[in-house]
């Protein structure tokens, strides 16, 4: 058993999770909500031991380093970051309906890992830092809930129009929307989702210009993948703005919640592809 | 004028000023991650036509962060901060220290959070009793005589109302340390080949301006290190600061891990292999190693040993594995001639002792010099940030009171309370203070209505 097949069963395992709060959501399959809950645990055990077991590997072929350093790493981590934000979040709230708009993206970004290269490769120098851990880790807890906070952006969307376009009669989609928590709820746990993301996205900007300093000398270089996640910061943080000071909310903090995805996206992903910059170690090759 | 000047400060106090920068500054930074910057005008003029690239250098779009138009966008956004920070700093600072016993007692007992009991005590023993009762609670109570009763007061978390400045003052901070950067610091490079010092670098203005260090860096050793996959493992040189010609200090540095001396810090950041240079080692097995630099084709002399060696051809690349000829004397036997790998080792056997020598190609490594005397203003800025941001969102200050009074000739205790953030913790607050007053058998209270 090495650490490839245990991601393998992941993926499979993150699908499955996500049909599961799918379906508590879509046929109000109530007693499948500790299934799922139970399943998802497991799944997310299974894949903190593969994360574990690729650390080791790692140090078996001679390499020895954190499993956080290119993008199918990364990519698992933030599956990983995911479901671990998810089930916090599950834990809290007490409420399975996130579920089938949180988990689903965990599932994506493990299935995205699988397209690309999973061979464990040396370290370059210059990503031979103890910074690599901080600042990866603090950056994916933030897109972690980025990805929850636009999942639930979309659950916000969804309810608010449906209950408009059958406002009258009351049909079976409204009664399936009924189901979703209050809006006033899911705007609540948007918000507050955003503003822990925040706090981590900062974190991951600071601790990657630290690293920046020390191995380069210089803290801030606009290098396309820094300037993206400023401009991610920005977009959040005039959500954040908006609300607190011109009590923004309701659909307009739902579509921010879609669009700074977007932008956490673009960051993560888009820049190693359509862009160049000193990230380039981080794209699939 | 009066009223004019109050316009255009309201404007710049403004969060809709701090939302429309946000916006642009989100906006323009993208044009810089598309078009790619520093490139000389002809790759412009190659990729974008000739009328574009010409407006692009007049809008400075090659260099699109230090532009005149995107600074100003960055002063506008500091201009911003500064002014709502002094607008509000007043009104912060009156929350924080504000006297929770001067509020009128009215509104008071009118906070949405609220409980009245009642005592079957009279109002003098309640107070006495509470006194005993609120000493061993989780809030520190202070009291004073109202016209009808008495009034106790406590909060917690005042402080955190300065979680928000905080976070707006570590952005100026921030700033403050880049302008000292880049006023009073500098970026330059050098290159030192193994054996040599330099007391030059040179900037990196596009004319490599050489700046005059008051000290010597030697590199007395580089060293690459690959993978077996051939990509690159480590850079590491062995550095040595001089002053006055003495050792002062000495490190090995790589990348991530660099040298600082006077001010200035030495990154590690690239490497070249010198042409026909040679780093020689030999050490007489039992005695004492010597290192040489030498040219192929060239006779050199150990005079304490009585050798004489060279290097007679040189094979292969500069990477490692290049291999050399070497012929080597002493004065006691004929010479000999032998191949070595580079940075191998090969004994050499003579009559009288053994040599172990050594070669591998003679490299200068390459070495990034800063000066930057505001980082540590910009550290502060990000710890201050990280820390107000976590003031500010998760941190409340919450307050509570409670008043003693005689209302138809019964004793009332109201306890009210209010909080600016999390509600939800504020409750859990606010039951175990009425559970504990509940719970002491000295106040005798029971809950107005049951």
């Amino acid at each position: 058993m090495n650490s490839s097949q245990l991601m393998g069963f992941t993926t499979f395992a993150y699908l499955a999770a996500s049909f599961l709060y799918i379906a508590i959501f879509v046929f109000r399959a109530k007693k499948l909500g500790i299934i799922a809950s139970v399943f998802t645990l497991i799944a997310f055990l299974v894949q903190t031991a593969a994360f574990g077991l690729r650390w080791m590997e790692s140090y078996q072929i001679g390499y020895g380093h954190a499993p956080l350093t290119n993008m199918y790493e990364s990519l698992v981590f933030f599956a990983w970051a995911i479901v671990l934000f998810y089930l916090g979040l599950e834990y809290k709230f007490k409420n399975r309906l996130i579920g089938a708009f949180a988990v689903p993206f965990a599932f994506l970004s493990m299935a995205l890992a699988t397209l690309t290269g999973d061979e464990i490769k040396p370290l370059i120098p210059a990503l031979q830092s103890n910074w690599l851990i901080a600042h990866v880790m603090t950056c994916f807890v933030g897109y972690a809930a980025f990805a929850v906070a636009c999942g639930m952006g979309i659950m916000y969307l969804l309810k608010s129009y449906g209950i408009e376009k059958s406002s009258g009669k009351k049909g079976r989609e409204e009664s399936l929307l009924s189901t979703l928590p209050d809006l006033n709820v899911i705007d609540d746990v948007t918000h507050k989702t955003i503003v822990f993301g925040f706090l981590w996205l900062s974190a991951g900007i600071i601790s990657g210009a630290i690293w920046a300093n020390s191995a380069w000398g210089t803290y801030w270089s606009w290098d396309p993948k820094e300037t993206w996640s400023l401009i991610t910061w920005f977009v959040y943080a005039g959500a954040l703005h908006a609300r607190f000071t011109k009590g923004w909310g309701g659909k307009r903090i739902a579509w921010l919640a879609i669009i700074g995805f977007v932008s956490v996206v673009f960051t993560y992903y888009g820049v190693n592809y359509l862009l160049s910059g000193l990230h380039s170690y981080g794209s699939a090759g | 004028m009066k009223a004019k000047n109050n316009e255009i400060w309201a404007l710049f106090a403004s969060v809709k000023l701090a939302l429309f920068t946000f916006f642009i500054l989100a906006v323009t930074s993208i044009i810089g991650t598309v078009i790619p910057q520093g490139k000389e005008m002809g790759f412009y003029i190659e990729n974008f036509g000739a009328g574009t690239a010409k407006l692009f250098q007049l809008l400075n779009v090659p260099d699109m962060y230090n532009s005149w138009w995107f600074v100003s966008l960055l002063a506008l956004f500091s201009l911003n901060l500064i002014v709502c920070t002094i607008d509000r700093f007043p009104n912060i600072w009156r929350l924080v220290t504000m006297d929770n016993l001067a509020l009128g007692v009215d509104r008071i007992i009118k906070m949405p959070k609220r409980e009245v009991y009642t005592s079957e005590l009279d109002p003098a023993a309640v107070k006495q009793a509470l006194v005993d009762t609120l000493a061993s609670s989780a809030w520190r109570f202070t009291s004073m005589d109202k016209e009808h009763g008495t009034l106790f007061a406590a909060q917690k978390g005042n402080w955190t109302r300065l979680g928000v400045i905080t976070v707006h003052v570590s952005i100026l901070v921030i700033f403050i340390g880049a302008i000292i950067g880049s006023a009073l610091g500098f970026k330059a490079s050098v290159m030192i080949t193994e054996g040599r010092s330099t007391n030059k670098v040179y900037l990196y203005d596009g004319q490599a301006t050489p700046v005059d260090l008051d000290f010597e860096v030697r590199c007395d050793r580089f060293e690459l290190l690959v993978y077996d996959t051939g990509a690159p493992k480590e850079f590491t040189s062995d550095l040595v600061v001089l002053k006055d010609g003495k050792e002062v200090l000495s490190k090995s540095i790589e990348v991530n891990d660099p040298l600082q001396f006077g001010g200035l810090t030495f990154y590690q950041s690239s490497y070249q292999a010198i042409d026909n240079a040679v780093a020689v080692e030999l050490e007489k097995v039992g005695g004492e190693v010597k290192k040489f630099f030498i040219s192929p084709g060239r006779e050199v002399t150990w005079p304490e040993e009585g050798v004489r060696f060279g290097i007679v051809n040189v094979m292969g690349g500069a990477m490692g594995q290049a291999r050399f000829k070497i012929w080597f004397k002493d004065e006691k036997a004929a010479p000999s001639q032998f191949w070595v790998d580079g940075g191998k080792q090969v004994m050499i056997e003579r009559p009288d002792s053994n040599f172990a020598f050594s070669a591998r190609p003679l490299f200068a490594t390459g070495l990034q010099v800063t000066k930057d005397p505001g980082v540590w203003y910009v550290y502060l800025g990000c710890i201050m940030m990280l820390v107000g941001l976590y003031i500010a969102f998760f941190l409340s200050h919450r307050k509570v009171w409670l008043y003693i009074t005689e209302e138809h000739s019964k004793t009332q205790l109201h306890v009210t309370g209010t909080s600016n953030k999390n509600k939800l913790g504020f409750d859990n607050d606010f039951m175990a203070l009425t559970d504990h007053l509940v719970k002491s058998a000295s106040l005798k209270l029971t809950k107005e209505g049951s």
